[in-house]
């Protein structure tokens, strides 16, 4: 009997290439960062100068203290909508309107942002909204809650329902089934989902441009105008960082994820 | 009445708070881009004639309706520019996708045929890059293919070229930047159905005498399809309406539907306009994003 060799050369080769192709470039970022030359591409030695440069940029600071800001509120509402809507479609059996809200939940993972972007500002226009933090939270909100459904529906689609049927047939009425018993055994999708949604709020440029109003930009908005301008070693420099804070986060709630399924079987980090 | 049924019931309560946001936040601004589509610029703040006022009555609404105008979806259907920008992005978006089927194939391959808890590595070593920033990927290629950047400096020391490459604003260099930030949507989906798969089928066609290739294409690749499909749908729609990438990395002689609607937003200020070209994209993309719904949906509702 021939068996296929279960991992060939080419997958081998294959693997490698893709992974050096996904991560080379944000190698190559994060040590220019360090460059102590001015020409971003000759090297003039290790050198913290541009990360002191940031620090000491004010407007920069504004703006990444506005997206933190902003990443959290949004990523805490986002989260809660998000499970509260994953929820009712993996357990609420039919309702009426299902079809729609699904679909509106559905929708915004794959609409083109600017689309978003564009009929979000139009609403707070409409509205007389001032545009500024409020205005970009809702927005991220919007978008980020979807991301998190899905998340923690496809955690609510693989758990084994018999676990709160018996804590109801124990006594719990369903609302404390689901806190004591179901709860607990998503906690790892719900974080999973806060870090995807914080993460994709920090991240965020297009709907943003649209949502905010003049002066308060947050920090893709200020990286953007800047990279038009051509490529500066400041903002190499603020790239390594969000890539640092990026990781931190990715690392605490791998964790938090490992002690809580620790119990249970664990969740992907998506 | 079964527990099940019991959960049911205040399960359906939660769902009214999402519920409520997204009809605000979701669908009421779009009943705004179509009401906007359908107004007449004006030089004003905002820049549009207000079409209906609610408070006006029935009166000011049948008049309303009398002076609506398709005018912007003429010059949209009209004008070049908006043409070629549609086209322009189908076309950028096909090619882009197809390149990233052929690209992330035969990584998500390799990594369905990894040992169980290798395959768990290389997910996680898969998804890390699409959590740190896109626009932070794009500039680092900024970084690689600019004149004097790394890419030409290697070119130059290795003697495959005389002079420095022009990379940045070429189709090439967008072509890049799109496969770069797409890949892992890509490859997830596929590795998806690909480690589903069993094995002993691919065993079965092999034993029976089929060449490698053979196996692949009649055994693999069909059954690796549903993959196929979430990863191109997942590709193809937002490339359409990207809009950084080719602002960033591609010349500016030939934009996409996204750059003209930001640019008609924001440098032109002609809201009606806009508000049509968002429409118009989002007719083109109809199809994909149901067939997109659809495939979601089933794979969330049958809980795998």
């Amino acid at each position: 009997m021939r068996k296929i060799a279960r991992l060939s050369r080419f997958n081998v080769a294959s693997l490698a290439l893709g992974l050096a192709f996904l991560y080379l470039p944000i190698l190559i970022l994060v040590i220019y960062s360090f460059n102590a030359s001015r020409l971003v591409t000759v090297w003039g030695g290790w050198s913290l100068r541009w990360y002191h440069e940031f620090f000491n940029d004010r407007a920069m600071i504004e703006a990444a203290w506005m997206s933190l800001r902003v990443a959290v509120s949004s990523a805490t509402i986002a989260t809660l909508l998000g499970t509260l809507a994953a929820v009712a479609l993996s357990r609420g059996e039919r309702f009426r309107g299902r079809t729609l809200f699904s679909g509106m939940l559905y929708a915004p993972l794959v609409m083109p942002e600017v689309i978003t972007g564009l009929s979000l500002l139009l609403l707070f226009v409409a509205l007389n909204a001032e545009r500024g933090f409020w205005t970009v939270t809702i927005a991220h909100t919007t978008l980020t809650m979807c991301f998190v459904a899905v998340v923690v529906q496809s955690r609510l689609g693989s758990l084994d329902r018999s676990l709160e049927e018996a804590a109801m047939d124990l006594g719990c009425d369903p609302v404390r089934a689901f806190l004591s018993v179901t709860l607990p055994l998503i906690a790892p999708a719900i974080v999973a989902g806060w870090m995807l949604a914080f993460t994709l709020s920090l991240d965020d440029l297009v709907i943003a441009s649209f949502t905010t109003g003049p002066g308060s930009a947050t920090l893709p908005i200020r990286i953007y105008s800047e990279v038009r301008l051509g490529v500066k070693p400041e903002i190499n420099a603020i790239c390594t960082l969000v890539i640092a804070l990026i990781a931190v986060v990715i690392v605490i709630a791998s964790l938090a994820s490992k002690l809580s399924s620790s119990q249970g079987e664990s969740v992907a980090p998506l | 009445m079964s527990a099940r049924r019991i959960f049911a019931r205040p399960a359906r309560f939660a769902a009214i708070a999402p519920y409520v946001w997204m009809v605000l936040f979701f669908l009421v601004p779009f009943a705004f881009v179509l009401k906007i589509s359908l107004s007449q610029t004006a030089i004003a703040q905002p820049p549009y004639e207000p079409v209906f006022d609610l408070a006006a009555g029935w009166g000011a609404l049948k008049a309303a309706f009398a002076a609506l105008s398709v005018d912007n979806f003429r010059l949209i259907g009209s004008d070049d520019i908006y043409v070629f920008a549609y086209v322009r992005s189908l076309t950028v978006a096909s090619a882009a996708t197809a390149l990233l089927l052929l690209i992330g194939y035969p990584i998500a391959y390799g990594m369905a045929r990894l040992p169980k808890n290798w395959q768990a590595v290389a997910m996680v070593l898969v998804i890390v890059p699409f959590w740190t920033s896109f626009l932070i990927r794009i500039y680092a290629w900024i970084n690689i293919l600019q004149h004097d950047g790394l890419l030409n400096q290697i070119l130059l020391a290795l003697h495959l070229v005389g002079q420095p490459v022009v990379w940045l604003s070429t189709d090439t260099a967008m072509y890049i930047g799109i496969v770069y930030s797409y890949l892992p949507f890509m490859i997830l989906p596929l590795y998806a159905t690909l480690a589903k798969m069993e094995p002993a089928l691919e065993e079965a066609a092999s034993d029976l005498g089929a060449p490698p290739w053979q196996v692949f294409w009649l055994v693999t690749f069909p059954l690796s399809l549903p993959g196929v499909g979430a990863g191109v749908l997942l590709c193809f729609i937002p490339i359409v309406g990207e809009f950084v990438i080719p602002d960033l990395l591609a010349g500016s002689n030939s934009l996409m539907i996204g750059q003209t609607l930001w640019l008609e937003f924001f440098t032109n200020k002609d809201w009606p306009v806009a508000s049509a070209a968002a429409i118009v994209l989002l007719v083109v993309l109809l199809l994909p994003l149901l067939l997109y719904e659809r495939l979601q949906k089933r794979q969330l509702e049958q809980g795998r």
